[in-house]
């Protein structure tokens, strides 16, 4: 058929319809910029999971209920109102309340769940970005950029043919393929990455408001750290939805190597403790599991997140601001954004091409952003937290019978809470088994009460949780390969993986031990159907990672 | 560019919508009616050539009032602008040939008294006749060029020609490769798949579909009917009267032996399997 040579031209092409891609195309049309936006979902949101808070912080130059009118009513579940963290030690488990952190610096702070979320910004963008020539189009998955002479010019899709752009926005999340074929962004070291998995809960409102002690209009946070996980760096989450609750848990995902741990298994771990049986009742109906990888902006964010007239906004750039109980990404996202949308506004027909991006990156720089993403104070006690011998002192002295009693007395259960409520503080916490299991654990052994309920839930299998999810596979055509399939390359995969396991055969990677020439081999096996596409495996296995093409694979109901 | 689609309704043959009486006679009156399935891929080839070239498409009918139903659900698949229904009594059992010879009126009329047209669009058979011949016949009636088993399409509107791909299934299967010049007449082949590879397209198409969505709320006000009267045909040539075919006779075909009896057992069942090896231990012991 004839083929036109001449590619299509728009001003902005913006891949991705979640928080970081809507905030920035939802400004560009405000500035009068033609604007496609690009999603590989078959519906905003139907690729994208999330812990489930969203926050407006008053010093950030965005908000996202300031862009898009009624975020809050239409598009968002329950406001938190209630803020705390459960110190867990076996069933002895100390709370604190932690709402003063929770509020330094928040204007507001809700529950979402993506699919609800971004599809309803989805349809905003589309509105406001037809006035201006453009428009949002569904399962097109963008793969890679179109350069000329050695410098990007558009973006080249699985389903159209090639696009040039005056500005390329990447908000195609945590694994995008953008940042990675512009070499910004790795997927190398594990300890950059978190790995976060969570169930949605189906719970009648007027249960939530019962259980929990809540009118209508108000919502709680719950943090859990502590012995629940065993020697696992992390936590766990619990976060009420208007009619569920999202539970999940977030671990370093280079813990999770170390220790062989099965991120399912840990979930289940927080599910069935008897903390959680006052709120969950005897009635467990998990809606839908799902998996994330987080990256760790303190030290993965990107200071310079732009080449030629690409830039990268939001978990593309490794804008997700995790530090200790604070968890930070879309609220980054949803300013990057819009700040990328300016800068491109302020330097439009500028003869520079990298000019927008340079603008970009000071106006992150400028509005405190990249301050809060990576602060130098984590950057110095960092320093000292990675130095062995202070961190085994401080366990040393935190597990002794002396330091068990600093800790425990009434003085310093006052301390901690302060400590625990200072922005400050925690910010410095270093990524060590210290702050997410020692001291936890010891607070939950010397101030905590023991929990005596019987926790009856039992949590679906990964089978039965792989079995309600909805794929719309692409047979034929796996998006992942297994480039080595040697045990000691891609055997991490096998139990880091959120839907394999060791001994589980439904899984995406299977361990499996050959006979070879009279010796034994254990290799590893990939099938990528039940893949969730969270990017695990292209962290921790030697692969080659794609996501399926647009609207296959993996569609989340609730995200 | 402008064009018409001619559609059809049948019978809607899916399990659990169609009903057959004792001796396997279709029961009409019993069954709804659907668009023909096959109209589906003619009414794609339009909506792709209005979407990449701009224009307007409508879809045309001869049927009984109820085929209005039918005109509604063309207009929400192919976006059709509006639509067109060929019906009065005169025109009942019209048989291909007199089918053919209304449309071809119908089309006339269109390009007489609404806009010139560029394409005619039909699918490839219907679900109930099966015979592939009402699409041709119109187009001969017309004495346009006629492109059939039509699986992608492109048009060069500065050009005034369409390329197509066609199937030609044969001992081996082939794709020819044709040119024609426009108006002409293109008969969709179920292999056809439209394509946007622009994203200018996928927009553009995206808004057809919500203004559609929109129109359709009120498709009677986007549907002009006409009699043989509006058509200036002459009753002798239409309806049963102007139709040659004579159907003698419909003999059902009996069913496949293997569904007229078929006992199911269950393996684990061990009396059950036992009498099945009764069943067969004449057959296996035969040898020769």
């Amino acid at each position: 058929m004839a083929d036109d040579t001449e590619y299509e031209h728009y001003e902005a092409v913006v891949v991705g319809c979640g928080p970081g891609g809507a905030a920035a195309a939802a400004r560009l049309a405000d500035h009068g910029v033609e604007t496609l936006v690009l999603e590989r979902g078959t519906e905003a949101g139907s690729k994208n999971v999330s812990g489930g808070l969203i926050y407006a912080e008053e010093s950030a130059p965005y908000a996202i209920d300031g862009l898009f009118d009624g975020f809050r009513e239409e598009a968002a579940e329950r406001p938190v109102t209630d803020y705390r963290i459960h110190n867990v030690a076996g069933n002895s488990v100390k709370t604190y309340d932690l709402t003063d952190l929770h509020e330094h610096d928040t204007d507001w702070c809700d529950a979402v769940l993506r699919r609800r979320m971004d599809s309803w910004l989805e349809q905003r963008v589309h509105e406001k970005t037809s006035e201006t020539g453009g428009g949002v189009l569904t399962d097109v998955r963008v793969n890679g950029l179109l350069r000329e002479n050695g410098e990007i010019v558009g973006v080249t899709c699985d389903e159209l043919d090639p696009i040039e752009a005056d500005l390329i926005v990447a908000g195609d999340g945590v694994n995008s393929e953008l940042a990675r074929d512009a070499g910004l962004m790795d997927w190398e070291e594990p300890d950059e990455w978190f790995q976060g998995v969570k169930a949605v809960v189906d719970m009648d409102p007027d249960v939530i408001d019962d259980r929990f002690d809540l009118e209508p209009d108000e919502g709680v946070a719950h943090l859990f750290s502590g012995d629940l996980f065993e020697d696992v760096r992390g936590g766990g989450f619990l976060y009420t939805n208007e009619d569920s609750l999202s539970i999940g848990t977030v671990f370093h995902l280079d813990s999770l190597v170390e220790q062989r741990a099965e991120p399912h298994e840990l979930l289940d771990a927080l599910l069935t403790h008897p903390l959680l049986a006052t709120w969950l009742g005897d009635e467990y109906d998990e809606r839908e599991y799902a998996a994330k990888l987080v990256p760790d902006s303190k030290k993965v964010a990107h200071p310079e997140p732009y080449q030629d007239r690409l830039v990268l906004v939001g978990d593309a750039a490794g804008q997700m601001q995790a530090q200790g109980p604070i968890i930070k990404g879309m609220n980054h996202a949803v300013t990057a954004g819009a700040l990328a949308a300016d800068a491109f506004a302020v330097t439009r027909g500028n003869a520079d091409t990298e000019a927008a991006g340079r603008r970009y990156a000071q106006m992150l720089e400028d509005s405190g952003t990249m301050a809060k993403l990576r602060p130098r104070r984590y950057q110095l006690a960092r320093a000292a937290g990675e130095r062995d011998l202070v961190t085994n002192v401080v366990d040393r002295v935190l597990e002794s019978p002396v330091g068990s009693i600093a800790v425990g007395n009434p003085i310093s259960n006052r301390l901690l809470k302060r400590a625990y409520n200072s922005p400050f503080l925690v910010s410095m916490l270093p990524d060590t088994s210290t702050g997410y299991v020692t001291l936890p654990t010891v607070i939950g052994e010397t101030q905590g009460r023991t929990i005596h309920w019987d926790n009856e839930v039992e949590p679906p299998t990964l089978e039965e949780r792989i079995g309600d999810l909805t794929y719309d596979t692409d047979v034929g055509n796996p998006h992942i390969e297994l480039v080595d399939e040697s045990y000691a390359a891609s055997g991490a995969a096998v139990s880091a993986c959120p839907v394999s396991a060791e001994d589980f055969g439904g899984g995406c990677y299977r361990s499996e031990t050959v006979q070879t020439n009279g010796s034994e081999e254990t290799l590893v096996s990939l099938d990528t159907q039940p893949c969730v596409e969270c990017g695990t495996c292209a962290v921790v296995a030697d692969t080659t990672w794609e996501h399926p093409r647009g609207g296959k694979g993996v569609e989340y109901r609730e995200g | 560019m402008r064009s018409i689609v001619l559609t059809k309704g049948v019978p809607d043959f899916s399990e659990g919508a169609v009903s057959f009486d004792e001796d396997g006679h279709l029961e009409r009156g019993k069954t709804p009616t659907v668009m023909n399935p096959n109209d589906a891929f003619a009414l794609e080839a339009a909506l792709q050539t209005r979407v990449r070239h701009g224009g307007h498409v409508s879809a045309m009918s001869m049927g009984p009032p109820g085929y209005a139903d039918v005109l509604e659900e063309a207009m929400e698949s192919v976006y059709a602008d509006d639509t067109y229904l060929l019906s009065d009594r005169e025109l009942a059992a019209s048989d291909t040939w007199a089918t053919a010879i209304t449309l071809s009126a119908g089309i006339e009329k269109f390009r007489e008294e609404v806009e010139d047209v560029d394409l005619v669009f039909a699918g490839f058979k219907t679900a109930d006749g099966e015979t592939g011949q009402t699409g041709p016949q119109a187009c001969w009636a017309m004495d346009w060029p006629i492109v059939t088993h039509v699986i992608a399409l492109d048009i060069d509107p500065d050009e005034r020609v369409l390329r197509a791909k066609r199937l030609v299934e044969g001992d081996v299967d082939e794709i020819e490769t044709v040119e024609a010049p426009l108006p002409c007449f293109v008969v969709t082949d179920p292999e056809f798949e439209p394509t946007y590879r622009k994203a200018s397209h996928r927009l553009t198409h995206k808004r057809l579909r919500a203004e559609t969505q929109e129109r359709a709320v009120e498709h009677e006000e986007q549907l002009t009917t006409w009699d043989h009267v509006d058509l200036n045909l002459d009753p002798e040539y239409i309806g049963l009267d102007g139709s040659p075919t004579i159907v003698s006779s419909v003999d059902p075909i009996p069913k496949a032996p293997s569904e007229r009896d078929a006992t199911m057992i269950d393996p684990d069942d061990g009396d059950s399997m036992n009498e099945v090896l009764e069943e067969m231990q004449p057959y296996a012991a035969g040898g020769d």
